[in-house]
């Protein structure tokens, strides 16, 4: 297999809080090659924003980083470089040529006193030293390529005055803007519409393809997971507990909790008024770890004695790893 | 068995006739008004009792106004929406302010954001036994037995009663707006999306638990999403809406593995499945939803339609029950042939 083009590994970051130290992730570790789409789900709190913010170095303060590895393999070749032995300085010029970031909250990242032209040629001027006037050609040309219908019109135009479709096909142009090698899209359809998430998805797709970017999808949606990814990271409680190709996660998964996370899945194939499997109880609060497997007191399948007290390592082989006691590890 | 045993026989509860929601465009310094958005433009749809219609379309479309004027958050600007109780009909369209009041606790809204529906400074006892004290339940212990009932209804833990919101979670939250809503014994509940800010897990929890009640309770529930697996996993039928208008209305299943308008037709092929490279025939709807401020002439859906002839930009298609139990707004509605969700490769890997 080739290399990875990313790596995480054992990620942890922190923050410090009232109630104590919130290990929002907490040994998160995935692969990411070029042209291939890795897909990061899990449930709400579980700490995939964080993990994304981790890689891009801008966590939130009071938040850090606090141990792992980010390596990322540079265009000529050669040894990996830690992201995380970098200085703020050398950081900057990681954000925008090499890893981009699609924003979970599209109102938020945008500025709303700035014209969408004049928040992509930011970081176009940046980075690529373009003239005023070659920067706004090339942001012209970001709408266009995104879609935005009569760009050289839009480019002058105001946040609040597009819908939200184009403000993520804006968002999308922003993060393309220095031509990253590694992008990472934060639930960029969460808000939108199905029929308007179906054309942000094709735009994704096709934009990988065409420019073979490695495309980090964040989302909660499975059915997003299944069309968009080639592997997948199923995260719980800041752990990546299951990873593995797409078509084996929806078709073999192992882990108890990503059969329960597929099982209550409603799909447009059910009976009219049927019942979904559920999942017992709720996530629980990053400061509430529970001892042992994270996941036992919402598991059907847990060996008693083991699993309440003891963490399960990481097994299996590169590509296909999984966190669970029913399928290795075992002391 | 249960309370919905009567089907699709039962009486109607509640009848949608020509409803209209228009809001005027106001410009300048002396706010003249220079147009009107049509947020609903003629809808009409009719429920019975025990019965879960669904309420589905793109942002915008109307569905949160249609459910607003139902309950007389606002007025309609035209139409009648006559709700059966007590052995007779009312038009809650044109009833006065007062003459309203007692019926309002016979219908009940279920929000979509169990975050800010709730009062922060209310324990949850008092936001669930609120309208038991409106409505004149002024003994204590009278009112804490009901809520305590209430809660095992909704699967709370009575041990709760004493908490404020931001010690549950999402789920729980919304357990406590759907526990407040049923507190009057209501025959009508509207629910606004109400699982669409839930994590799966969570929000299949809380479809179970709507399916449950109703079969207890004998519900009828008028239910907003733009989800269409949701939907399908808890509605009777499906109303379709496009720009402040139904295009098709038809029972859920019939619906999905054979759509009539082309609207639904491209939606059903919108929604994603779990199924590993289930993409591949999907329709892909260029441009956004019309503005209801200027819909287009014709058929609204036309621009935006694969199928449409010259006649679709001039000619608005009414509603039409095209077989018994099936309307669509369609002026091609009888020649095309369109894919449902059997035809499409939801299942194929
Ligand atoms: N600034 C912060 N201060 C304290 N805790 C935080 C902060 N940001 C995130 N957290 C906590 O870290 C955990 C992970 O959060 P994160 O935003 O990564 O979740 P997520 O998986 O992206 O969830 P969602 O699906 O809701 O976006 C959560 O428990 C959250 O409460
Ligand atoms: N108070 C109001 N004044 C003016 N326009 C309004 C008002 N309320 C709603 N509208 C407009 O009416 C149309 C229908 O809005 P509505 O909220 O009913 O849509 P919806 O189908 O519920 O959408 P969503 O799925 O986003 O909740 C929209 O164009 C909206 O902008
Ligand atoms: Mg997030
Ligand atoms: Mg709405």
């Amino acid at each position: 297999m080739v290399d990875p083009i990313l790596s995480i590994r054992d990620l942890h970051t922190e923050f410090v809080a009232n109630e104590g130290i919130i290990r929002a992730v907490d040994g998160v570790s995935f692969d990411v090659f070029q042209g291939r789409t890795l897909g990061v789900v899990g449930e709400s709190g579980c700490g995939k924003s964080v993990t994304a913010r981790s890689i891009l170095g801008i966590v939130e303060k009071p938040g850090r980083v606090t141990g792992g590895q980010i390596l990322l393999r540079p265009e000529t070749g050669g040894e990996a470089v830690d992201l995380l032995q970098l200085g703020p300085k050398a950081m900057r010029a990681i954000r925008g040529p090499e890893i981009a970031l699609v924003f979970q909250e599209p109102m938020a990242s945008f500025s709303q006193y700035y014209t969408i032209g004049n928040q992509i040629m930011e970081g176009i001027r940046l980075h690529l030293k373009l003239s005023a006037r070659a920067a706004r050609d090339r942001a012209i040309e970001l709408l266009d390529m995104v879609g935005v219908p009569q760009p050289a019109r839009r480019v002058d135009e105001y946040p609040f005055q597009l819908s939200g479709g184009l403000r993520q096909r804006v968002m999308i142009a922003m993060a393309l803007a220095c031509d990253p090698r590694v992008l990472i899209a934060d639930e960029p359809t969460t808000a939108l519409d199905v029929t308007t998430q179906a054309q942000i998805l094709d735009l994704l797709r096709e934009l990988q393809q065409k420019q073979g970017l490695a495309l980090i999808l964040i989302t909660h949606d499975m059915g997003v997971i299944a069309e968009m990814a080639h592997d997948v990271a199923v995260m719980y409680l800041g752990r990546a507990v299951e990873t593995g190709p797409v078509s084996e996660i929806f078709t073999a998964p192992k882990h108890p909790y990503t059969r329960a996370l597929l099982r209550s899945i409603p799909t447009v194939m059910a009976k009219p008024r049927t019942r979904l499997p559920t999942i017992e109880g709720s996530i629980p609060h990053p400061s509430n770890r529970p001892a042992g497997c994270a996941y036992n007191p919402r598991c059907l399948e847990l060996i008693d004695d083991l699993c309440r007290v003891q963490e399960p390592p990481e097994t299996g082989m590169a590509g296909r790893r999984i966190r669970c006691f029913l399928h290795g590890g075992r002391p | 068995m249960s309370a919905r045993s009567e089907g699709l026989e039962a009486p109607v509860l509640l009848e949608v006739k020509g409803l209209k929601k228009y809001f005027p465009i106001r410009k300048g310094l002396l706010r003249r008004v220079v147009g009107q958005v049509k947020a609903v433009d003629g809808v009409s749809f009719a429920i019975r009792k025990g019965e879960t219609l669904a309420l589905v379309g793109e942002s915008g479309c109307g569905k949160t106004t249609v459910s607003r004027c139902i309950l007389r958050a606002m007025a309609p600007s035209e139409g009648a929406i006559n709700f059966a109780f007590e052995g007779r009909t009312v038009d809650l369209a044109t009833l006065p302010r007062k003459r309203l009041r007692p019926l309002r606790r016979h219908m009940q809204m279920v929000f979509q954001d169990p975050y800010s529906s709730l009062n922060p400074r209310m324990v949850v006892g008092d936001t669930i036994g609120e309208p038991l004290l409106i409505n004149g339940m002024t003994d204590r212990a009278e009112r804490r037995r009901r809520v305590l009932e209430l809660m095992e209804l909704v699967g709370l833990p009575g041990a709760a009663i004493n908490r404020f919101p931001h010690a549950f979670s999402g789920g729980q939250r919304q357990r406590i707006g759907i526990a407040r809503a049923l507190a009057l014994n209501p025959a009508l509940i509207v629910a606004d999306e109400p699982v669409s800010a839930l994590d799966v897990s969570v929000q299949a929890q809380i479809l179970n638990l709507l399916l449950d009640l109703q079969d207890r309770l004998g519900l009828t529930v008028l239910f907003v999403a733009h989800d269409l697996s949701v939907v399908k996993h808890v509605s009777d039928r499906v109303a379709v809406m496009y720009v402040g208008r139904i295009v098709e209305l038809a029972e859920t299943e019939a619906l999905y593995r054979r759509p009539l308008h082309p609207y639904t037709e491209a939606l059903l092929s919108a929604a994603p499945t779990p199924v590993p490279g289930a993409v591949s025939q999907r329709i892909i709807l260029e441009r956004d939803i019309a503005d209801p401020a200027n819909p287009p002439p014709g058929c609204a859906f036309h621009p935006r339609c694969r199928y449409a002839e010259a006649r679709c930009k001039v000619e608005r298609p009414d509603m039409v029950e095209v077989e018994p139990g099936r309307q669509v707004a369609c002026l091609r509605a009888g020649e095309l042939v369109l894919r449902g969700i059997t035809d499409m490769p939801h299942e194929a890997v």
